[in-house]
């Protein structure tokens, strides 16, 4: 996946406001890449962008060698539906349909075939076999992300964009599902790209980027990492983690 | 994949989330009303039609001057019909030294074919059905004429050359027609005796009808095969011919049907539209998210249009079973009303339910499922964008448009869909300007606590605010109309038929009679009735150019002018007719040539206001304009011309007076009396008729009943439905402000204020909206006076602001009870 000078400017109360500035990112198959940033740096509009769910203002975007906006809206989805997954800081299951629904959804939404069996088998993988007749609200905040994890890889995408996957999850469930995550990503042999604030997270891909007031820098310092991380996690899961 | 069978899938799975649960009751309990009242409706009508058929005595008759060629006969034995044939004309009775003009009717074995004939076995026995038609060698007399030959039943009388025996008095016959200002009293015999009378001349005036009676289809298919065959001098006479004063009353009562539907057919579309746009507002994050699995807007689009689909054949085809299950427990409770029993429905109703209701459902939801599927993908990560487009009224002129469609279709009557149309839109304008004009006002009502922080709610909460409010309003109106303005229209009809309504006619008065007459009221204490001068006279000319009556193509055009009419003059229109064109004349008119037309004589004879009509009087002519055209409410049953002059331009021509009078039960002796010291009088019942109209009146009044539960239960739909479409915005911001410490008090009181100030707005506008349509009807549709019904007001706009805080209390009474976490975490 390639991006080159990606922009993203609205504007805010009459005066333009820039969201992204010019960002170039290069993600390599099978490469796990983590963009850092604080609230509001544009973490999540790169993503939106990356993934084709919003139009940049300038800039281009290839996936697999194609012109993310070079297709249509419907050309984009359908690409998506080939090669991306997606997991979200909120989980974004569907309160009405079972977990075991939610896995297939994206399936039958591509036509796929005995989506039921490869949801079960997913649902399997990611430890949750006994649970798939369980409605989102009766499962765990962890367990609900899992289901998004098994949603995200049941279609087995070649990229996977994760938006704060353990963001709202405490410390111990976070990591949990990173682990899991890693885990589909090396079997799968996916490429992953995430954006989070959290440093552990971070940490376990191959690369880390840093997006700070729109522009995209290169490798962060380990120090900084740190420092970031301490600040950011709930004072909770920080006494969490000491004992 | 196929997407028929992933929307049956997901329809399921929304089923089972009871997502669809308010839709399909609403688009079933729209069907079910369209259909109890479609089905119901038409079973009426044709009970109405059949009773109507009693005034012709059949479904259909050819009339004739002449005997009818037996080739009519034929052909309604073969297209299933059956048939009776009588034949009238005047004659002189004699019995000892008294000879009395009578009407006699010769009728054949079978007669009527629709209604009953009444006889009692003397003038002071009880009435009773009669066993068929007088036996040969007898005959039935009017109690008129039994006065006036002095004859007692078993007396025999002389008509032509035979010697007939009165067996009964007749004191009902159904078909009792022709002019009342021309009838003799009449005698009934029958159809064998009738050569032995020797009476039928090549000469004489005789009029032969031949009635005939069976399935609605095969009446219609006889009519279309003998309309053209008919001779001359022949007419063919359907229902729709029947009296006026009859036909006009169930033209009545179909309007009031008709309405009963229309206004459950507007129910349902507001209970569909707020369904729907809660459905979208509920799936927006559903849509955003399969577009980020990769399923183009097409694709969502045709999911959830497929869901729609199955949803609304199924609730349509639930709500026509439900429609017809009901209109049968209609039928049967009501059936003792319909002494002949309800014809079975058409079920044309079926198709036409279902087609109804999908087209109900779709045309609401469509534009909601278009914005669905176009919500921004982007959605996911940044939950505060919505759809494109605010939901404004734009998009929903698709739903108006079928729903309009849909009230021409149900009504039938494009004047009255018209109306409702007009009443529906003007009552949403209305109702949103009320509440952009509250959400105004209560920006000035700052203030703290709960009860500010509820009204702040309205007008933050803008659209959301404006669609209760409309919601709200329409229901409210809804149930009013029912209601109160039900009520008063239902009064308003029965008072135009009050029970001291005239019931004799007495004509030939005589102008020195005049005085006479009017001291004959007072020394009897009744009160003395009005006198109505009558000049008979022919229409010869219109504009200069002769009428003659082969120059117009419709038979009652033609025996309009081969008549005399009975002209009249007033110098003041009578309360009971409206000027519909033109003016009328003042006091300094007196003299000048001017006439006033009743409209239905009008446009029959194709007269134009400005026209100038040329009459013989006697052998003088005299022409003069027409001035004015006149509305007449037939069914009052007052004295009423159809050409009315300016005073002073007949006065010179011989005329009689004419007088309708209320003549209580048991008071007979006052008749006889008035006939012994006036005998040139003759005096008409019409109390058979008016117990006629009265009966329509008091059915169609029952079926009403009835048929608006169905729009009650609609109009209830529509609350509901409105009060559910905030509910997931107010669980939200509760849980959201008792996390923050508000206490349950607080966030009572918060929907409280909100409810009732939403709900007296509602209150208000419904109460505007049904006095307005109270207004309509009665006075542009059922041609009714117009009553202000306070209590509307009085009565409809507290109990709105109580139920509506009632209902939306207890409709979102989970707010207080439910954990705030479970639903934050929702």
């Amino acid at each position: 996946m390639q991006a080159a000078g990606l922009t993203k400017q609205v504007e805010s109360q009459g005066r333009p406001l820039v969201i992204l500035r010019e960002v170039d990112l290069r993600v390599d198959a099978g490469e796990s890449v983590a963009i850092l940033g604080a609230s509001g740096s544009g973490k999540s509009t790169l993503l939106g962008l990356l993934a084709g769910l919003d139009h940049p203002s300038a800039g281009k975007v290839w996936i697999d060698g194609t012109d993310l906006f070079a297709l249509n809206e419907d050309g984009r989805a359908a690409l998506r539906a080939r090669m991306i997954g997606f997991v979200f800081q909120a989980f974004h299951l569907l309160p009405a349909l079972t977990a075991l629904e939610n896995v297939m959804l994206p399936l039958e939404l591509a036509g796929a075939l005995e989506a039921r069996q490869r949801a079960r088998a997913v649902m399997e993988r990611v430890g949750l076999g006994g649970r798939t007749g369980h409605y989102p609200a009766q499962l765990s905040g962890g367990e609900q992300q899992r289901v998004a994890i098994a949603r995200a890889f049941a279609s087995h995408p070649k990229l996977l964009l994760a938006d704060e996957p353990t963001g709202n999850l405490d410390s111990g469930t976070g990591a949990r599902i990173i682990d899991l995550l890693f885990e589909l990503n090396r079997e799968q042999g996916t490429t992953l790209l995430l954006v989070t604030h959290d440093g552990e997270l971070a940490s376990r891909c191959s690369r880390r980027l840093k997006l700070a007031a729109g522009v995209l820098e290169d490798e962060l310092a380990p120090q900084e990492e740190a420092g970031l991380n301490v600040r950011r996690r709930p004072p909770v899961a920080a006494a969490d983690r000491a004992r | 994949m196929n997407a028929w069978r992933l929307s049956l899938r997901l329809l399921r799975r929304e089923w089972r989330a009871g997502e669809l649960r308010v839709l399909l009751l609403a688009v079933m309990v729209a069907v079910a009303g369209l259909t109890t009242v479609g089905f119901f409706t038409d079973r009426v009508r044709q009970a109405l039609d059949r009773q109507a058929g009693q005034l012709l005595g059949a479904d259909l008759v050819i009339a004739s001057d002449h005997p009818l060629p037996p080739g009519y006969r034929e052909a309604a034995a073969k297209f299933g019909l059956r048939l009776a044939r009588t034949v009238s004309f005047p004659s002189m009775a004699l019995y000892g030294e008294r000879t009395r003009l009578a009407e006699v009717k010769a009728v054949s074995p079978g007669y009527p074919l629709r209604g009953r004939l009444q006889v009692s076995d003397g003038p002071a026995a009880p009435e009773r059905d009669a066993a068929g038609i007088p036996q040969p060698g007898t005959v039935w007399l009017e109690r008129r004429l039994l006065d006036q030959l002095a004859l007692k039943v078993g007396d025999q009388l002389v008509l032509g050359n035979a010697r007939l025996t009165v067996a009964a008095v007749l004191t009902r016959e159904p078909d009792r027609s022709g002019n009342f200002f021309s009838i003799a009293p009449r005698l009934m015999m029958n159809w064998d005796d009738l050569a032995r009378t020797g009476l039928i001349q090549p000469a004489s005036r005789v009029h032969y009808r031949l009635l005939l009676a069976g399935p609605v289809r095969a009446g219609a298919a006889f009519r279309a095969w003998a309309q053209p065959r008919l001779g001359r001098g022949e007419r063919l006479e359907g229902v729709e011919d029947a009296r006026p004063e009859v036909r006009a009353a169930l033209d009545r009562g179909q309007v009031y049907l008709g309405l009963a539907a229309l206004v459950s057919a507007v129910l349902a579309g507001v209970a569909v539209a707020l369904g729907a746009r809660r459905f979208m507002q509920r799936h927006l994050d559903s849509c955003a998210l399969m577009r980020c699995f990769g399923a183009s807007q097409g694709l969502i689009f045709r999911l959830y249009l497929y869901q729609f689909l199955w949803l609304g054949l199924a609730a349509s085809l639930l709500g026509s079973i439900l429609g017809y299950l009901a209109q049968n427990v209609l039928a049967y409770w009501l059936a003792p009303l319909f002494a002949a029993g309800l014809p079975q429905p058409a079920l044309s109703g079926l198709p036409r339910g279902v087609l109804a209701g999908m087209a109900l459902l779709l045309s609401f939801s469509l534009p909601p499922l278009l914005r669905l599927s176009s919500v921004p993908t982007l959605r996911v990560l940044r939950r505060e964008l919505g759809p494109p487009r605010r939901l404004g009224g734009a998009s929903y002129v698709l739903g108006f448009a079928v729903v309009g469609g849909l009230l021409l279709w149900q009504a039938g009557d494009i004047r009255l869909g018209a109306y409702a149309l007009a009443g529906l839109g003007g009552t949403m304008f209305l109702a949103a300007a009320a509440a952009w004009g509250l959400i105004r006002l209560l920006a000035y009502f700052r203030g703290g606590g709960a009860w500010f922080y509820g009204l702040a709610n309205v007008s933050r909460r803008k659209w959301g605010s404006v669609v209760q409010i409309v919601g709200f309003a329409l229901g409210v109106m809804a149930l009013l109309l029912l209601t109160l303005v039900r009520g008063d229209l239902m009064e308003s009809w029965r008072n135009t038929l009050p029970p001291d309504a005239p019931n004799r006619f007495v004509i030939n008065v005589q102008p020195d009679q005049l005085a006479p007459l009017r001291r004959f009221f007072s020394l009897q204490r009744r009160p003395v009735p009005a006198f109505f001068p009558m000049v008979r006279g022919r229409l010869v000319a219109v504009n200069g150019r002769p009428v003659v009556a082969a120059g117009y193509a419709d038979e009652r055009a033609r025996r309009l002018v081969e008549r005399e009419f009975n002209l009249s003059w007033a110098s003041r229109p009578r309360r009971d007719n409206q000027i519909v064109a033109g003016r009328w004349w003042g006091d300094s008119d007196r003299g000048r040539p001017l006439l006033s037309v009743e409209q239905g004589v009008a446009r029959t004879l194709g007269i134009r206001l400005g026209d100038r009509l040329t009459y013989d009087v006697a052998g003088t002519r005299f022409t003069a304009k027409v001035a004015n055209l006149r509305k007449v409410d037939w069914d009052s049953f007052q004295v009423n011309f159809f050409v009315v002059a300016a005073p002073g331009l007949l006065e010179g021509y011989p005329a009689s007076y004419v007088t309708s009078f209320y003549l209580p039960p048991g008071k007979g002796a006052l008749l006889n009396q008035m006939v012994e010291a006036f005998p040139n009088l003759t005096v008409i019942d019409v109390a058979a008729i008016m117990s006629q109209v009265r009966a329509v009146m008091d059915r169609v009044a029952g079926a009403m009943e009835f048929v608006f539960l169905f729009t009650l239960l609609a109009g209830l739909g529509v609350l509901y439905a409105a009060i559910v479409a905030t509910r997931d915005e107010r669980l939200y911001e509760a849980a959201l402000l008792r996390t923050l410490g508000a206490s349950r008090r607080q966030l009572f009181a918060g929907q409280l204020s909100e409810f009732a100030v939403i709900g007296l707005l509602a209150g208000l506008v419904a109460a505007a909206g049904a006095s307005g349509a109270g207004y309509l009807l009665s006075t542009r549709v059922l041609n009714l006076p117009y009553v202000f019904n306070p209590w509307l007001w009085g009565l409809g706009v507290p109990a709105a602001g109580i139920g509506v805080t009632l209902a939306g209390l207890l409709g979102t009474r989970k707010i207080l009870v439910r954990p705030p976490l479970e639903t934050l975490r929702a």
